[in-house]
């Protein structure tokens, strides 16, 4: 009984999500939309159903794992694997909503190189495997700005020097650890400083500044949107975004490295998946060493494999060198923060709260 | 008809006649008469046998399920039950002793083996935020623990050693709690159990309800002010002509809601139709654009507007009944336009007033999606918090207790306006 009254609950809370059924042999996988989710379906989807002749349903979402636990916790599972990120991989792994893979059943590398070495050390988890090594920057729009450009975080948040609108994803992950960057806290320390009260104090401080001229974004293909439609000068975004807008529909958008927060994605297969058999196939095809490289040549991130990186060349206009794209190219990780995500896991309850009671004040 | 029967079996008894009434095929009225009762109810009861089950397993079963949820969460106590029973004597003074953390090993063990110390650590993260990953890495290392374990657990994190954490497991481990609905109000429990005020900067709550009132009330009163003229004109002009911008009325309502969202952004935003007409006219200048959006104007500007046929079809259809001779009477026994209007015509439009503020209100109280797109930060309403907790911090406990003061709160004003209007006078049309 118990579990009908939950299913009633979660199908009134969840009606869409549980009215579109799978149907079986058709695998579900489920990713972040826009430019991102079409580099997947090229480097992924498309040879994978070429290799196996199976078919695959794309499905958009907004990150979270809210849909995944209604789904488990219903036992109405239509999703089989989805792109997650790693604070995410971890929580649902933790509460037996994905299961456990072991990293002995992926491809290793062209030269034998066992996959737990030749992934970047930090990428493989629990329960998810990575793809991408992907990053939160700001960008502006270089027609829009006369004389002296952004260059660093504190220019973001200097509203004297660059007047005008900022676009802020509505999240407190990430927007705290720019504030904290853009107020003098060394990239190592921002961390340790907002475990303390004092520190969250000092983030929010920050963001007051410049709270009234934020637009809030939500989807990660808005903030080049917001971009071109003039609504903000600057705005925080992925940066594949940012570099498929610019070199793929020639947008004069420029990418500020300063203060990047770099995280990364992963594929989780959700516990009573229909298709898990072709699921864990297409996970293994598509962490492959050649599969993640050539995702990288459809969006500026980063391939989770050491193996990866000397296979990527250009981007799909045949001009532009992907490598200084990046987020792990040097010159791009002078003064960039890697999203701690047991920070995250632990404080995001508390810090949510108190970034909705800051917006709604 | 029980009545009926005991009548007619009272009334052979009076009379004295030895014989019973009987039906034509011999058996005794009474029975008969019973036997038609029953019929009657059962179909009655079939008919209506299908509506009631929608009603109960739609409406009744996931309402209730979600107000139990909103003051029952017996997570910790399925998950760790030893410690839950460990904990039940201590007295909360002190730290827990060894039995409590033995206990609490031998949970974790089992939790990690599960994969369910996750919702545990979700659930007692709520009350004290920062012990998450206490949970998942002790966990993580609950194989290897021995006796002393309160050494132990507190050399694998010093969190252990936490009396504040121990005392937020131990109200978590009592499966009924009030803890979601003083989190609703702004209100926790400090280290010794008293009712306290949460920290300034996260007091959001109450202030969001009453916020929401608010705005549902200036809705409701912006909805009847332009409403009324509208449904007056509609009810006065020949049924051609009325028909006829009646239809102008009706067309917004057979539009999707998204669509005319949407139209309003267009239409709104700072880049929107309405700035560009206002900065060609040079009334403002093209910095200075006016921001009508993404904050409480769009709200109130978009929500009246979905809202207002709510408001025009019940005064409409009260309208329509009052027949114009009784104006005219009045003015002709020298009552002025406005005595005649006021004490004449708006009485008799009472129950379309208050059918349609009550239909309006108790709308704009819970709605959810409009405000969710043009509300921007300050036009947020409870229903968009009711929703973050349900799809972004997966609370739902604490989503449940939001709903369960919504849903009182309306109880409340639904009472009031009983007393004052009276539900019986209500026309919907």
């Amino acid at each position: 009984m118990k579990t009908v009254l939950k299913s009633a609950l979660l199908a009134t809370a969840f009606g869409v999500a549980a009215a579109t059924a799978a149907s079986a042999g058709e695998l579900t996988v489920v990713s972040w939309g826009g430019a991102y989710t079409k580099s997947q379906v090229e480097a992924y989807q498309k040879p994978w159903m070429a290799k196996t002749g199976n078919t695959i349903r794309s499905e958009d979402y907004n990150g979270g794992i809210a849909e995944i636990k209604a789904q488990v916790e219903a036992g109405n599972v239509t999703w089989d694997i989805v792109d997650v990120e790693l604070s995410d991989a971890v929580r649902a792994c933790d509460e037996g909503l994905v299961i456990p893979i072991d990293p002995a059943i992926l491809e290793p590398a062209p030269d034998g190189t066992p996959a737990v070495d030749d992934f970047i050390p930090g990428t493989l988890s629990e329960c998810g495997v990575a793809t991408i090594v992907w990053s939160t920057i700001y960008a502006y729009d270089a027609d829009k700005i006369d004389g002296d450009t952004p260059a660093t975080i504190e220019d973001f948040f200097d509203l004297e020097k660059f007047p005008g609108k900022r676009g802020m994803r509505k999240t407190p992950k990430a927007n705290l650890e720019f504030a904290l960057l853009a107020d003098g806290v060394p990239a190592g320390d921002v961390y340790e400083i907002l475990a303390s009260p004092e520190g969250v104090e000092r983030a929010f401080k920050k963001l007051d500044t410049i709270k009234d001229s934020v637009v809030w974004w939500e989807a990660g293909a808005q903030p080049p949107q917001l971009l071109a439609d003039g609504e903000v000068v600057m705005t925080t975004a992925y940066n594949g975004r940012i570099f498929n807008a610019a070199a793929g529909e020639n947008k004069p958008f420029e990418i500020v490295w300063d203060g990047q927060i770099w995280d990364i994605d992963l594929w989780v297969i959700l516990e009573g998946a229909p298709n898990k058999e072709e699921a864990l196939d297409f996970l293994k095809f598509s962490t492959s060493t050649q599969a993640l490289a050539d995702q990288a040549t459809w969006i500026s991130y980063g391939p989770a494999r050491k193996s990866s990186a000397p296979l990527v060349g250009m981007y799909q206009d045949g001009k532009t060198d992907m490598g200084p794209q990046m987020p792990t190219a040097p010159e791009n990780m002078k003064n960039a923060v890697q999203n701690n995500f047991e920070f995250w896991a632990d404080h995001q309850d508390e810090l949510n709260e108190r970034f909705n009671a800051w917006l709604a004040g | 008809m029980a009545t009926i029967s005991d009548h007619i079996a009272a009334g052979t008894a009076d009379d004295g006649v030895g014989q019973p009434l009987t039906a034509a095929d011999g058996t005794p009225l009474k029975k008969k008469l019973a036997q038609a009762n029953r019929r009657a109810r059962l179909r009655a009861t079939l008919l209506v046998a299908p509506l009631l089950l929608f009603v109960l397993i739609t409406f009744v079963v996931p309402i209730g399920q979600m107000l139990v949820q909103s003051f029952y969460e017996p997570t910790f106590s399925q998950v760790l039950p030893r410690t839950t029973a460990a904990l039940q004597s201590w007295d909360g003074r002190d730290l827990p002793d060894e039995s409590v953390y033995a206990a609490f090993a031998e949970d974790l063990k089992d939790a990690r083996a599960n994969r369910t110390i996750g919702q545990v650590a979700t659930r007692v993260n709520y009350a004290h935020a920062g012990s998450r990953s206490a949970f998942t890495s002790t966990a993580r290392k609950a194989e290897r623990f021995e006796a002393p374990f309160k050494e132990a657990l507190i050399a694998a994190d010093e969190d252990w050693g936490d009396r504040e954490l121990w005392s937020a497991m131990k109200w978590a481990s009592q499966g009924y709690t009030s803890e979601f609905y003083l989190a609703a109000v702004d209100r926790t429990r400090d280290v010794d159990g008293n009712i306290v005020m949460v920290e300034e900067y996260r007091q959001i709550y109450v202030k969001i309800l009453l916020r929401t009132l608010y705005l549902a009330g200036l809705i409701t009163g912006l909805c009847l002010l332009l409403g009324y003229p509208v449904a007056y004109l509609l009810a006065s002009l020949p049924t051609r002509t009325s028909n006829l911008l009646m239809i102008l009325v009706l067309l917004p309502f057979w539009t999707s809601l998204l669509v005319r969202t949407t139209a309003w952004i267009a239409l709104l935003q700072s880049q929107g139709v309405v700035n560009d007409i206002l900065v060609a006219l040079r009334f403002i200048d093209d910095d200075s654009r006016l921001q009508m959006i993404y904050n409480q104007t769009g709200t109130i500007i978009a929500m009246t507007h979905i809202l207002l046929p709510f408001a025009i079809l019940p005064l409409f259809s009260v309208m329509k009944t009052i027949p114009p001779s009784y104006m005219r009477a009045a003015r002709s026994l020298g009552a002025t336009p406005w005595t005649a209007f006021w004490r004449v015509y708006v009485p008799q439009t009472v129950p379309g007033i208050a059918a349609g503020v009550l239909l309006v209100f108790i709308l704009a109280v819970g709605y959810y999606i409009t405000p969710a797109l043009v509300g921007g930060q300050d036009g947020q309403l409870i229903s968009n918090f009711i929703a973050l907790h349900m799809q972004k911090t997966l609370n739902w406990s604490m989503a449940a207790a939001l709903g369960g003061i919504l849903l009182a709160t309306i109880l409340v004003l639904y009472w009031l306006f009983n007393k004052m209007v009276g539900i019986d006078r209500l026309k919907l049309g």
